[in-house]
């Protein structure tokens, strides 16, 4: 009688194990269709998409519209400069970053406090957008500087706390064997620390690489004379509202459609960190486990 | 952790003198030029509070804060008069509570299923995916968003419909801006709390199973009150941010029609204080979206207290 009763629930909880896989699948396609979407019409030919002929595979196939974006939207440099503020700013980011944490990870430190303290406050309170505005303008007259992209957001506090309680948890007796040796706390943190804070540093990394990469913003209120790339995708939207009559289109010899423009534009903006996000998943989902644990 | 202690002990003895500084000269040099970073970065712009009590714009902005006009409470009063004062803090409110709703109640849900399913493979590679969109900006949601969700876009052509949720000026473009929101940020938003259900202890599970409770019984008995503390935590600080919803999400996703219905504090003080070249305006706007927000996480965290949950800070 309990065997058969406990059979009983096994074949439920089984049949739940294939509801999930269906739901699952359900949402896989939720999340991946657009995307897949968005990359047939980028290749599709203009005219079927201005007829409104999309399919998952383009039917007829042709990189027209990439050409068109990169030699009529300077889509080129704006590609350079998206990923020199990447690379700069996730560089700069981290290597500042890891400094700071391992400094406020000195308990014996006689500013540790009153540093964790300032630097936490700005995490609650923030002097809001007129203010800062008026800083990087017309103060330090940032405007249309590249250095108004690394600079001000140079360090994000919440990154530098998952560094720091990532240093907390490092054994001390490196440290204190290196200061026996007659290290000075500089070539402690050089030598020591930072190679055993990989994995943290490589969350952190992405974490900057993806906010400089895909940051709007600050291109929009402060450097519209440095357009980065998802500045061009904002005003290629914002212009695209222009309907074209298909069939006048249709004449044209070279024909170009805003919505596969668009398209293109939003690939290139998008798969660098498509592709680079798998290969860092086991460190963020650590990192973000990290940053859990209550402080 | 003898060390440890041994660090403790000298920590309760240190006193400043120029002795100590220079002993951790290295130290001080490592932090010094970030926390006048922070200093310039941060905390002048808090002193920029100053002009919400000012009339500040374009032709005495040159001016230093002590000769311009203190004007007192005024800027903040016209911002409560303006005429889109209202709105915008209906909108404000309305799309957080929507968003946390919405937004904690997914999460938690596939974090449930991901914690269930049992085929491994499968659940990598649908938890990989789930992070996609999280790491795509808001300009190319927006750009995918307006081709699905537009009028005669995908999701009406599948549908046969008309949809208009991209361009119904109600308190429906809310429930546009969470569900898109809701689809981007599940999959991130699941890692902390299949984080905390991987905490659970798995004794309590046999148990359960030797008393015959079946998978939907043991998710609510057990897996549910186990990430309850995580819960609370993530509810306090969404409180907390409930007056800071960014302004590039809404300004991206919206369009003219339904901008009634999109505009939120953050943005509407872009929009007096620079589109409008009144600097105290805008300050005073934002400088209340701060305050009440620090309010209201201090009030979450209280009431969480008195329930006797954990408390955040």
């Amino acid at each position: 009688m309990a065997n058969t009763k406990s059979n009983r629930i096994k074949s439920r909880d089984n049949i739940l194990d294939y509801i999930l896989l269906a739901v699952f699948l359900l949402l896989i396609v939720i999340t991946i269709y657009p995307f897949l979407n968005v990359l047939a019409i980028s290749f599709n030919d203009p005219i079927d998409t201005m007829r409104n002929i999309n399919f998952i595979i383009p039917r007829q196939f042709t990189w027209s519209n990439y050409i068109y974006v990169f030699r009529e939207n300077n889509l080129g440099r704006a590609f350079f400069l998206s990923v020199l503020r990447t690379v700069i700013g996730a560089g700069a980011g981290v290597i500042c970053t890891a400094m700071l944490a391992y400094v406020l990870s000195r308990k014996d430190f006689y500013f540790n406090k009153l540093f964790t303290t300032l630097f936490v406050i700005t995490m609650y309170v923030s002097g809001g957008l007129i203010p800062e505005y008026l800083l990087l303008m017309r103060d330090l007259k940032l405007g249309n500087h590249f250095i108004v992209y690394i600079i001000p957001g140079l360090i994000w506090v919440y990154n530098m706390i998952l560094v720091r309680s990532f240093i907390e948890g490092l054994p001390l007796a490196l440290q204190e064997a290196a200061r026996v040796d007659g290290a000075n706390d500089f070539i402690i943190w050089a030598r020591i620390v930072l190679p055993l804070c990989q994995p943290v540093l490589a969350t952190v990394a992405l974490f900057y690489a993806v906010g400089q990469w895909n940051s709007f913003m600050d291109t929009y209120l402060y450097a519209k004379e440095l357009p980065t790339l998802q500045y061009v995708l904002y005003e290629i939207m914002e212009k695209a509202q222009v309907k074209i009559d298909p069939h006048a289109a249709e004449q044209m010899k070279n024909a170009v459609s805003p919505l596969s423009i668009r398209m293109a534009v939003t690939i290139v903006a998008t798969v660098p960190i498509i592709i680079v996000y798998p290969f860092l998943q086991k460190y963020f989902v650590g990192g973000m486990t990290v940053g859990a644990v209550k402080d | 952790m003898s060390a440890r202690k041994a660090q403790k002990e000298k920590i309760i003895k240190q006193k400043f003198s120029t002795q100590l500084m220079y002993k951790q000269r290295y130290l001080l040099l490592m932090s010094l030029p970030f926390v006048i970073w922070l200093i310039i970065f941060k905390y002048i712009p808090l002193w920029g509070w100053t002009m919400a009590f000012q009339e500040v714009k374009p032709k005495n902005l040159s001016k230093h804060i002590w000769e311009r006009p203190f004007v007192g409470l005024e800027n903040f009063l016209k911002a409560f008069d303006d005429r889109m004062f209202n709105q915008t803090l209906i909108n404000t409110i309305g799309l957080s509570i929507l968003g946390i709703a919405v937004g904690t109640a997914m999460a938690i849900l596939f974090a449930l299923m991901l914690n269930e399913i049992r085929f491994v493979r499968f659940k990598k590679v649908t938890q990989t995916i789930s992070y996609l969109p999280h790491f795509v900006s808001w300009v190319v949601i927006a750009s995918i968003a307006k081709m699905v969700l537009n009028d005669g876009g995908m999701l009406d052509t599948l549908l046969g419909a008309k949809l208009g949720l991209m361009s119904t000026n109600s308190p429906l473009f809310w429930l546009t801006v969470v569900l898109i929101n809701t689809w981007k940020e599940v999959g991130w938003d699941a890692i902390v709390y299949l984080s905390a259900m991987a905490g659970i202890d798995q004794g309590l599970y046999e148990a359960a199973k030797v008393d015959g409770a079946n998978r939907l019984q043991r998710i609510w008995h057990i897996t549910l009150p186990g990430i309850k503390p995580t819960i609370v935590v993530l509810l306090i600080m969404g409180i907390g941010g409930a007056l800071n919803v960014g302004m590039e999400r809404q300004m991206l996703l919206s369009n003219g029609i339904v901008q009634d219905h999109a505009m939120v504090l953050s943005w509407f003080a872009y929009v007096r204080g620079i589109g409008n070249s009144n600097y105290g305006l805008g300050t005073a706007i934002g400088m209340f979206q701060s305050l009440v927000g620090i309010i209201l996480l201090f009030l979450a965290n209280k009431i969480a207290g008195w329930l006797g949950e954990s408390r955040l800070i």
